[in-house]
């Protein structure tokens, strides 16, 4: 993994103070998850309506936090979280938001505002979906205004879903968390009630059984690492090729190793029979397993762009088809795909990449249903920069600047990735469904 | 001090069956490749790892591991333990090493199922290695004796005596040798020795070790060995593999073996294995073992046969040992040749496949030195090492047991109950050492 130079020098003594006269970036290292970390570390302020009623009463009831209704001045809040549910006009956006000002100078380092608010229809009147529309350019905004490694992330919630929903719950507590350190000016949706707390969230993954696909090594290998500590047990799948590698991860997860190419096509069945057979169960499967072949199109040779598409989307498509086919797939089963964020804004030299990613997004979105009815969901997750082999092979000038794209002004970790690949997976997020969830430090490309 | 109640009498019947549950190995590499600087335990340890990643046995106390090495220094007197010490397993672990030439893995797999038949033990690992790349090199025997005596001096002056007695020529070191203690000829010398006295020509020679490159090469394309190897240092499929051999390129070889002797040279280094390094190991269990560990059985070891022939002295071959183990095996378990819808043969070089199968087929062998009425019988070429052997994969002595019983094993859950696999490895020494699976 590439190490990132700039920023432990703007971090640190002289180096820090002339980067700060000359303006430039200063990016601040972000906190990590560990287990038995607390929540927070720092009071909450909890602002907006009925509904910030019902948020506070879980952030200081059920999670035992400092919680605060309304500002005090000089207090140093670590969170605050804008309960806005209830928004019937542009104009009564002000309140809440403008006490929100008052404290954001003394927001502690690290720290994270989140919005709970409706996601606005086109059945709404439309002042209500003027002022739950609005809440996403405001979200957006101040997520580029903080500084110190804080972030800004926003909860949608479909009009039935109750605050207390499990997933606005999980969703909530995950923005809160450092788990979420490189999730930045992101609005997640909340479709349903589906989903269920863990019994510690500390083990969400508890008795879970999860596949990796592309385990071997960087974002796959920290994603079997996240998830084994969280409690799954893990199948860890890489082509034959990597499996010294992929023999590595498995022990130090105690899991099994899986050598399999995925665009082989008996590559489901044996997923299934391998994971169903060693560990009794299938609960998550994580399409990792990608490759690049850049070129730009007009360079385009056919096994470049074939090669991409099979294994990014194919093998992804063909593997689900055996899931869904399967019986033992049906326990609140989670499908967790990686699209990138190439797939959503485009990238010159990535055609083929881009289009398998943007066909994971239409992936999971036409998946999701289809695991309703079992309490299932399929969702994607797209990495922006992250430090890896792969974007430590860019040349160094484009790597510095593509680090500081983004409002976090570094590139994330394999972990942040896989920690939001946790997530998604928990059982708490079975609310969430079909849905894109971007890990980029809000880069500047794409939504 | 309470009296211990006995244990409540196992409910199975002993012996009972012992499984192969599956297996693993490195890809086996030609010697001065890409393991040149890997040691034995180095490999003996990547092979076990992956045995343990495939099968989730981290921190697992298997029963017994049992492993060795045809060429191994002494201070590796405690190699497998060692292995098992630097691997993922339950360091509580036990381990001990068997040497028993190039049928040291077959004696692993036999020694360690026979413990769980007799309910010794529930789980075990059997395994072989061997590197000639990173092969032990001894001092000349004057050189050993001058230095031991040097140790024991006392005196300055004893010590510069014994000194003085060291002379430039035995300072050369002392390469291991593959070649017999009491003949002086190496393996291939004597392969050419029963090659001769067969009549086995190249063509028929070159036939056995293209098939075997095709057969390997078909297996890994088809995804066979996807849970049997694990890559090792860069290295993802055997090395020695020609997928794109050809029966021209294979005549075109000049002979290595045989070129002092009256009649043609047939043996080249295209039908004759090449020096290898590599590791397999074989996990074995008993069926409540598997069943509690989530584990489904491939195959039972059912039964074993050594044999040994006197190569210095005798009319035998130096490789010939499975000719006589096989029918006396065969005749303990009531079955013939044709029950057999797999047979093993180590292919050592491609003539000692031709020469065993035409002793087998010989009338007048089968009633002068096998006491039969006749011929012993044959063996139909579909069955006979249907996934390649060791003239495509190599040959690190020790492990080549290992590759087979894993790949047989497999291939015979694959085909399913009721199919039967015969395997035969020929050995130095005159030794030979033969076993029958079942699939499971």
């Amino acid at each position: 993994m590439s190490s990132d130079t700039y920023l432990n020098l703007v971090n640190s003594g002289f180096t820090g103070k002339l980067a700060k006269q000359l303006g430039l970036p200063q990016p601040t290292p972000l906190r990590r998850f560990t287990p038995g970390q607390p929540l927070l570390e720092g009071p909450v302020l909890v602002l907006g309506g009925p509904s910030a009623d019902e948020l506070a009463h879980l952030l200081s009831a059920d999670w035992d936090l400092d919680v605060h209704r309304h500002a005090t001045p000089e207090t140093r809040y670590s969170t605050v979280v804008l309960g806005l549910t209830d928004l019937t006009h542009p104009s009564s956006l002000g309140a809440p938001v403008l006490e929100l000002s008052g404290v954001l100078k003394k927001l502690a380092r690290g720290g994270r505002v989140v919005t709970v608010s409706r996601a606005a229809r086109t059945e709404d009147a439309p002042a209500v979906a003027a002022a739950r529309q609005g809440v996403d350019g405001f979200l957006r905004s101040i997520a580029k205004e903080l500084r110190g490694g804080a972030t800004a992330n926003g909860l949608v919630l479909a009009e039935t879903v109750p605050v207390t929903a499990p997933s606005v719950v999980g969703a909530l507590r995950f923005f809160l968390s450092t788990r979420s350190a490189f999730v930045d000016g992101q609005l997640l949706a909340v479709d349903s009630s589906a989903g269920s707390l863990p019994s510690s969230w500390d083990r969400p993954l508890e008795g879970r059984v999860a596949v990796v696909t592309g385990a071997a090594r960087g974002i796959g290998e920290s994603i079997a690492d996240t998830l084994a500590r969280d409690g799954a047990t893990v199948v860890a799948v890489d082509v034959p090729a990597a499996g010294e590698q992929l023999v590595a991860v498995a022990n130090r997860v105690r899991g099994t190793a899986l050598q399999l190419d995925v665009t082989a096509p008996d590559a489901g069945t044996r997923i299934l029979e391998h994971t169903v057979t060693r560990h009794g169960r299938i609960d998550i499967v994580v399409h990792n397993a990608g490759i690049t072949r850049d070129k730009l199109l007009a360079n385009m040779a056919p096994d470049k762009w074939d090669s991409v598409l099979a294994v990014n989307i194919a093998s992804q498509l063909a593997i689900n088809e055996a899931l869904l086919a399967s019986d033992d797939f049906s326990d609140a089963p989670r499908i967790v795909s990686l699209a990138s964020t190439s797939g959503i804004a485009g990238n010159r030299g990535q055609s083929n990449y881009a289009a398998s990613k943007g066909g994971v997004i239409g992936m999971v979105r036409a998946t999701a249903p289809l695991l309703e009815a079992v309490g299932g969901t399929a969702n994607a997750v797209a990495p922006g920069f992250i430090e890896t082999e792969m974007t430590a092979r860019i040349p160094a000038v484009t790597r510095q600047v593509a680090r500081r794209l983004n409002s976090l002004q570094q590139g994330g970790q394999p972990v942040d990735v896989a920690e939001t690949v946790a997530f998604l997976a928990s059982p708490a997020a079975g609310g969430i469904a079909g849905r894109v969830l971007r890990v980029c430090g809000q880069n500047l490309v794409g939504q | 001090m309470a009296r211990r109640t006995p244990a409540a009498a196992p409910e199975t019947t002993l012996p009972r069956a012992a499984y192969v549950l599956g297996g693993n190995r490195i890809p086996f590499a030609r010697a001065g490749g890409p393991y040149a600087h890997a040691s034995n335990q180095d490999m003996l340890t990547a092979a076990l790892d992956g045995l343990v990643a495939r099968y989730g046995l981290q921190g697992e106390r298997i029963g017994e591991v049992a492993a060795g090495a045809v060429l191994k220094h002494s201070r590796d007197f405690n190699l497998t333990r060692e292995s098992v010490l630097g691997s993922a397993l339950s360091a509580e672990t036990p381990a001990y090493d068997v040497q028993m030439a190039c049928a040291t893995g077959l004696e692993t797999v036999v020694s360690l199922s026979n413990k769980i038949r007799l309910g010794q033990l529930e789980s075990a690992i059997a395994a072989g290695v061997d590197t000639t790349s990173d092969a032990p090199i001894a001092v000349s025997d004057r050189l050993r004796r001058q230095l031991l005596d040097l140790s024991r001096a006392r005196s300055a002056g004893q010590k510069l005596a014994a000194l003085a007695k060291i002379r430039p020529k035995d300072l050369a070191p002392s390469a291991p040798r593959t070649s017999e203690p009491r003949t002086h000829l190496s393996m291939g010398e004597h392969q050419a020795l029963t090659t001769a006295q067969w009549g086995i020509t190249q063509a028929a020679q070159d036939e056995v070790a293209l098939a075997s490159h095709q057969r390997l090469a078909a297996a890994y394309d088809d995804g066979f060995f996807d849970d049997l190897v694990t890559p090792f240092r860069g290295l993802t499929r055997d090395a020695n593999l020609r997928a794109d051999s050809s029966l021209e390129k294979l005549a075109s070889l000049k002979p290595t073996f045989g070129l002092g002797l009256d009649t043609p040279a047939t043996m080249t280094a295209g039908n004759s294995t090449p020096l290898s390094d590599g590791a397999s190991t074989v996990l074995l269990g008993s069926a409540e073992w598997a069943a509690a560990h989530d584990l489904v059985p491939l195959a039972s070891v059912v039964d074993s046969e050594a044999a040994a022939v006197d190569f210095v002295h005798g009319v035998d071959g130096l490789l010939m040992a499975p000719v006589f183990a096989v029918p006396r095996l065969l005749e303990r378990n009531g079955l013939t040749l044709d029950d057999f819808d797999l047979v093993e043969i180590h292919e050592a070089f491609a003539s000692t496949v031709l020469t065993i199968l035409a002793a087998w087929e010989s009338e007048e062998f089968g009633r002068t030195r096998l006491g039969l009425d006749g011929a012993f019988g044959s063996v139909d070429r579909a069955r006979l090492n249907v996934h390649g052997s060791s003239l495509a994969a190599g040959h690190p002595f020790a492990a080549t047991g290992g590759r087979i019983i894993a790949t047989v094993s497999k291939e015979l859950h694959r085909r399913g109950p009721g199919t039967r696999a015969l395997v035969s490895i020929c050995a130095a020494g005159g030794l030979g050492l033969t076993a029958i699976l079942e699939a499971a």
